[in-house]
């Protein structure tokens, strides 16, 4: 019974094949987008890891001032050198601290001039980065105490000022100071937060606190935590070691903000989860909606066929059997929606995660779960056309015209 | 034959609509028809025949009054209970032909096997034996728009027959047809009625037609007017 009404489920399809492809294109469209939707979260939340693992998992900032909304934060006195040593002294959890201070400047090479990203720190900040030197050398001792005008670049800078010319021995001019490129940075790419990672010019902390800022300010200390330590633990004794340093009394806030990568991925995972189910619940409302147009195209065959109802009632079919025959007729067409839509996701995936630039996943899970899903759709929006069909009276069935 | 008798009306009343729209389609029918009778109810349009038809193949209840189908009193039971009698005992020609469009002569005469359960195999074999018997076999493939009226009816026919059914009710099966083709169909239906020991009750205002029945009914103003036999059938 169920084959016989599958096939002529299949056989009403395709005899109003246009009409049928219209009613499941709110199906197909929606069954589509969740799963694009779910995928690109997937893949999206898959980048940002990717993003936290290469700025090291284990990295924790620490920087002066408490970090308000719209990136404000209130004044509080900088760093210094000696807190760098007392955390390498008195921290038995922390691998390495680099002391960092930057600020925007425009570099010259030749014709080339470039806004960049200059940070003064020492060698630590390899370590506690995790980043590798693409060509030359890191930092002398020498050139660290000395504060010799050297300078490691990385490679959008290297690309915007060099080309495709070796930029090591050269000198390029940072405002007033010229300084000869020592080594270039291994690629990083954007950091989670879209910025480049890879524009920025390295220079001794101390050239870059004669030469550059002016002062001896330590703007932010990156520490990187032994491997199998907690970062939250290390950033507990990081509070409070610098409460004291800084004299911070009992109950007086923190004039200092840590943060740690486990932090920031939590929310950005935390905001691309929001998003995707932003998104996919908008989704799921074009299936309810695809749904509808089902059962609007259910009614009207249901009145387009009434003679044939009746004619199935008077040769014997019982209620159940004319139910049947328009229930699987809805969930088929649903199901058929669905499983257009599926195709339809995989090819939208990769395309759209090619776009952004994305990791292409296909979530197995969520097809399956999207086909029961419209399939179930197509009994809840099919029961009402199928129930109106069954109850017909077989004489009044007859008589239609 | 278990009983002679197999349709058994007693004081049956049949009203559509409630209050002063009631229309009284029935107003006290008593009728028997015995098991191998071929019967043709007459009457002007609104006399009631029609609706005596639809209550004898269980398609309608009666509003009041007894009726018996194989001796046993079906008067109240439920729409699937009568679809299941109808599934067992009856068929059905109509006017109109009714047949399912886009849908080949051999599926048409398939369909109330399938309701029946029935396998595949033996559904085609069953249905190609009732094609066979209104000489049809050679069309099974054509769909009812690729055949003629008269071809049609037979098809509808063979569907009716297909069931094996006791009783093979016919509401004016030769209305849309010409004079030759009603004939046909009127010397098809004798045949089966005299050599397959069907019943057949016959809904139609053409005394032509009527005058192949054995047993002649008059409705009118949904009462019987009177009955008669036949003396022979031509």
């Amino acid at each position: 019974m169920l084959w016989n009404s599958l096939m002529l489920a299949m056989r009403a399809i395709r005899v109003n094949a246009l009409r049928s492809v219209l009613t499941m294109l709110g199906i197909i469209v929606g069954v589509a987008a969740v799963i694009t939707m779910v995928n690109l979260g997937r893949g999206a939340t898959e980048q940002v890891s990717a993003q936290i693992a290469s700025l090291g998992s284990n990295l924790l900032t620490l920087r002066a001032g408490q970090r308000f909304m719209h990136g404000q934060s209130s004044a509080a006195p900088a760093f210094s050198l000696d807190d760098v040593a007392a955390i390498l002294r008195d921290m038995n959890t922390v691998a390495a601290a680099a002391p960092i201070a930057s600020q925007q400047a425009v570099a010259v090479f030749g014709n080339a001039n470039w806004s960049t990203n200059v940070t003064g720190t020492d060698n630590e900040f390899f370590v506690v980065r995790n980043w590798a030197m693409a060509n030359g050398r890191q930092f002398t001792d020498s050139e660290l105490h000395t504060g010799k005008a050297a300078c490691i670049i990385g490679a959008t800078v290297r690309k915007e000022l060099f080309g495709n010319s070796d930029p090591i021995g050269d000198t390029l001019r940072l405002k007033k100071v010229s300084c000869e490129v020592i080594g270039v940075l291994a690629v990083k790419g954007q950091t989670a937060m879209g910025s480049d990672q890879d524009d920025i010019i390295l220079l001794p902390l101390r050239t870059y606190w004669r030469r550059i800022a002016g002062n001896q300010d330590v703007a932010q200390i990156h520490l990187s935590a032994h491997d199998g330590i907690a970062t939250s633990k290390v950033k507990k004794d990081l509070e409070i070691l610098m409460r004291e340093r800084r004299h911070i009394g009992q109950f007086e806030d923190d004039n200092f903000t840590i943060r740690d990568m486990q932090e920031i991925a939590d929310t950005l995972t935390g905001t691309t989860r929001a998003l995707t189910s932003l998104l996919g619940t908008v989704a799921a409302i074009s299936l309810v909606v695809g749904g509808i147009g089902i059962m609007n195209i259910m009614l009207v065959s249901v009145t387009e066929r009434t003679r044939e109802i009746g004619i199935r009632l008077a040769v014997g079919a019982m209620e159940r059997d004319v139910m049947l025959q328009f229930l699987v007729e809805a969930v088929a067409l649903s199901s058929l929606g669905g499983i257009f839509g599926i195709v339809l996701s995989f090819f939208a995936s990769y395309f759209i995660s090619g776009l952004m630039d994305m990791p292409f996943i296909y979530n197995p899970g969520i097809v399956v779960v999207a086909f029961l899903f419209s399939a179930s759709v197509g009994v809840i929006f099919g029961y009402v056309p199928a129930r109106r069909a069954a109850r017909l009276d077989p004489i009044v069935a007859l008589r239609h015209e | 034959m278990t009983s002679p008798v197999l349709v058994e009306l007693e004081g049956v009343t049949k009203s559509y609509g409630k209050g002063q729209a009631a229309v009284q389609a029935m107003r006290g029918v008593d009728l028997r028809i015995n098991s191998g009778d071929f019967v043709a109810m007459m009457g002007p349009s609104g006399s009631g025949k029609s609706t005596c038809m639809n209550i004898i193949g269980c398609l309608d209840q009666p509003s009041t009054g007894v009726y018996r189908f194989m001796g046993t009193d079906v008067g109240g039971i439920s729409r699937n209970q009568r679809a299941l009698i109808r599934r067992q005992f009856i068929g059905f020609v109509f006017q109109g032909f009714n047949l399912l469009p886009r849908t080949t002569a051999l599926e048409n005469v398939e369909l109330p096997l399938i309701y029946r359960g029935m396998p595949r195999a033996e559904r085609q074999r069953q249905a190609r034996e009732a094609l066979a018997a209104v000489g049809l076999l050679d069309r099974e493939g054509h769909s009812p728009a690729e055949l003629s009226g008269g071809q049609q009816q037979r098809v509808a026919i063979a569907r009716a027959l297909a069931t094996q059914p006791a009783l093979l009710l016919a509401d004016e099966p030769t209305g849309n047809l010409d004079t030759p083709r009603s004939h046909d169909i009127m010397g098809l239906l004798t045949e089966l009625n005299r050599e397959r020991g069907i019943t057949i009750v016959m809904v139609t205002h053409e005394a032509e037609m009527a005058a192949y029945a054995h047993h002649i009914v008059n409705f009118r103003d949904g009462r019987i007017a009177g009955e008669r036999q036949n003396g022979e059938s031509r």
